[in-house]
């Protein structure tokens, strides 16, 4: 990664593999010169966060304020059930600050264990604003709580019918926003 | 010919002037009053509108000066990217200096149309108390006033006409600004108040609407509940422009019952906005007007899925200008095309502001649209992904493009299929929409679409660019070709010195360039600001103090030069060098 005179760290952008821009221009440096729209990772600069952040997307203050998808201070309940469990449970997704504290107060709320590795019995879902049914972690955070209508804490067993494999499940939950 | 210029100058001044009134435009005013001095003494003595696209290109006082007779100013102060927080607040664009001036100019002004301005309830005090025929004040973008300055503007303006406030910072100080509104006052033409936080008072908003009996146009905020509406839509049937507050109500009561009834009556709404709360179950109130309306603004309404979105435009067959969330979809614009034949302009917003998840439309939806409503001219589109076939099927279907800006999610996304850049789709944009005034581009670029926009647009006055290009040749283009820009601002690219330099006198046609981000030295802009004293050259800097001895090598974070007849402005903060 390239340092420029302003200390600012270049990173890659997120762009498919391949993206055409260096074959097209023909050579790196250029890319390195273009300040590129930095991927979402934990590991940035101060000052490359604050650039990725300032103005882009280009949606006027006004708009960014009174966008419903700032929801500071509001609750988030969603209803979870778990399949066995006779009742289900409602869960406040706001205070939550990445997965890790969702699946503890979801084993908290079920006195179960869903955890992580292949001995999990169990594999969260949740059920998104199109109706359709997601494996949770693969999004960021804020996204997935934006999103979330309703989890179920499914059985392992069920899931591996469609040939998916806990620990590649919950791999992905392991990364937070 | 020389005997029809005598004829003409022997017309005495009043029928020069009569003549002149029939010219609406600045641009025609402007043309006339170059021809010769007595139609330039004339235009200025009859001029009553003037436009100041950026208030510090002129003084007060020189305006007053040539422009006695002003009664409806309009002036824009910061650039436009200060939308995006490229601007610290406290830049500029003061409104306070001009209305001072134009209080001691004896100035009969009645009009005051403001953008991107500092306002301060001590300027709107002012104008409340001298200007006594003040009929319309519309603010946009605007900050730095209270709802005590608009109580000010209620209470003393007796002829007042309009009061649109739209997308303004505004503090509300829980005072009561529209119990202000005296009884006597029964002039109200527009309102709009749907960016005020606070509540206002309901019986007062019902009585004004009652005795107004010229309102055509209503924009509540988000504190007028559904039943209050409902009482409003009863009183005054013969609106023309809605804008709704709140939204959500039980629809098995009462008063939504008489809701719908009282939409009904309101055979004359062409334009519905607001629905800053809503609930999908109150939607169906709307329906029975949908067929009558030309505008539609639901780019405010959070949380309505796609399928409720179509349920309603489907039936908007009149629509002109539609205005919605990404949550529309793909899908949800494919219905649009179908239902919206005379649609003339497209904004699809984004939902989720923060840009990091996904947005539900694409290449696909803005195809869609292009191949159904043969009208369209202009376009705003936030998208996932684009690619060079579909901008080339679009530029097929709408040569007639007035605005077009695109902006895809992540600024340098190469065409999602070829993973080329998207230089061919926007070199067929401009190649077909020989009218094309405004741009603004996105994605993966090279310099080639910049060779394509100073070859084929012709027109273009305005161009935003971000993340884009290889090199200078890139601006070079732009600059040379483009010979009616007005205002470029461009963040993010390899733009440098050969660039900023090779043609200093074509700022001086321009109102404006913004480079941020880019490769301009500290030097380069110093000659600049050397060379041509009419420009301004301001360099914006909020990290470090601004040194006298910089290094010319160093390169500029932030510049906005504009052009200027009354020199270095005297209310620049500390952290703007004006060099």
């Amino acid at each position: 990664m390239a340092k420029d005179g302003l200390g600012l760290e270049i990173e890659l952008t997120l762009a498919l593999p391949g993206g055409g821009g260096s074959e097209a221009s023909g050579s790196m440096e250029k890319k390195e010169k273009k300040r590129v729209f930095s991927e979402f990772s934990g590991e940035e600069t101060n000052t490359a966060k604050k650039n990725k952040m300032v103005g882009w997307p280009p949606v006027c203050s006004y708009r960014r304020k009174n966008s419903f998808s700032e929801e500071e201070g509001t609750k988030m309940y969603v209803k979870v059930s778990m399949d066995g469990a006779p009742f289900l449970r409602k869960i406040d997704l706001s205070p939550l600050e990445g997965y890790s504290s969702l699946l503890m107060s979801l084993e908290k709320l079920f006195c179960c264990y869903i955890g992580e590795g292949e001995s999990s019995e169990y594999v969260p879902i949740y059920e998104d604003k199109d109706g359709d049914w997601m494996l949770v972690g693969d999004v960021p955070w804020k996204m997935f709580s934006g999103s979330c209508k309703r989890l179920r804490i499914m059985k392992s067993l069920d899931a591996k019918g469609i040939g998916l494999h806990a620990k590649d499940l919950l791999e992905g939950i392991s990364i937070e926003a | 010919m020389h005997s029809f210029h005598s004829m003409l100058n022997y017309f005495p001044e009043e029928v020069l002037e009569h003549i002149f009134d029939f010219l609406t435009s600045h641009r025609d005013r402007n043309a006339v009053s170059l021809v010769c001095k007595s139609w330039y003494a004339v235009e200025r003595f009859s001029r009553e509108k003037v436009f100041v696209g950026n208030c510090y290109a002129i003084s007060p006082e020189r305006l007053i000066a040539r422009f006695p007779r002003v009664r409806s100013l309009t002036l824009k102060g910061k650039p436009h990217f200060a939308d995006f927080n490229l601007v610290p607040n406290d830049w500029g664009g003061y409104v306070q200096p001009w209305i001072e001036s134009i209080v001691r100019g004896r100035v009969n002004l009645e009009e005051l149309r403001l953008k991107r301005m500092l306002v301060s309830d001590e300027s709107l005090e002012l104008l409340a108390t001298f200007f006594p025929n003040f009929k319309s004040l519309v603010l946009v973008s605007c900050e730095g006033f209270t709802t005590d300055g608009l109580a000010a503007i209620a209470s003393n303006c007796r002829f007042l006409r309009e009061l649109d406030l739209q997308e303004n910072e505004v503090e509300d100080r829980r005072g009561q600004w529209l119990s202000c509104f005296p009884d006597s006052c029964t002039s109200l033409v527009s309102l709009n108040f749907t960016c005020l936080k606070g509540e206002v008072n309901l019986a007062s908003l019902e009585r004004l609407v009652a005795r107004c009996r010229n309102l055509r146009s209503l924009r509540v905020n988000n504190a007028v509940p559904l039943d209050a509406l409902q009482r409003i839509l009863a009183q005054a049937p013969q609106l023309v422009d809605l804008g709704t507050g709140s939204f959500v109500h039980d629809p098995d009561t009462e008063s939504y019952n008489k809701l719908e009834t009282s939409m009904q009556k309101c055979t004359s709404i062409t334009s519905l906005s607001g629905f800053l709360d809503v609930s999908a179950r109150c939607l169906p109130a709307v329906y029975p007007i949908c067929g009558q309306l030309t505008s539609l603004n639901l780019s405010y309404a959070p949380g309505i899925y796609s399928d409720e979105l179509v349920k309603l435009i489907c039936y908007c067959n009149r629509l002109e200008r539609l205005l919605v969330l990404d949550t529309i979809g793909d899908k949800g614009l494919g219905v649009v095309a179908s239902s919206c034949k005379e649609l003339q302009e497209l904004r699809v917003f984004l939902s989720d502001v923060y840009g990091i998840g996904n947005t539900a439309v694409t290449e696909e939806g803005l195809v869609a649209i292009s191949a159904g409503c043969p009208k369209l001219n202009s376009i705003l589109y936030f998208c996932q992904q684009m690619t060079n076939e579909a901008l080339i099927m679009v530029a097929k279907n709408c040569p007639n493009f007035i605005r077009f800006r695109l902006c895809t999610l992540n600024p340098t996304v190469p065409d999602a299929i070829t993973m080329q850049p998207l230089d061919e789709g926007f070199g067929a944009i401009v190649k077909s929409c020989k009218d094309l005034k405004r741009l603004s581009i996105s994605g993966l670029l090279t310099d080639q679409v910049f060779l394509y926009i100073g070859r084929y647009a012709k027109q273009l006055e305005m161009l935003s660019i971000a993340f884009a290009g290889d090199s200078d040749k890139g601006m070079l283009s732009v600059l040379n070709g483009c010979k009616k820009l007005k205002k470029l601002e461009i963040r993010d690219c390899p733009f440098g010195n050969v660039a900023l330099l090779a043609d200093m006198g074509k700022y001086e046609t321009m109102r404006s360039l913004w480079m941020s981000s880019c490769e301009v030295t500290f030097g380069a802009c110093k000659t600049l600001a050397q060379k041509m004293p009419r420009l301004n050259v301001e360099i914006i800097n909020e990290n470090d103090q601004i040194e006298a001895s910089v290094d010319d090598k160093q390169k500029v974070e932030k510049m906005y030069l504009y052009r200027t007849l009354v020199g270095p402005r005297k209310d620049a903060p500390g952290f703007v060098w004006t060099l």
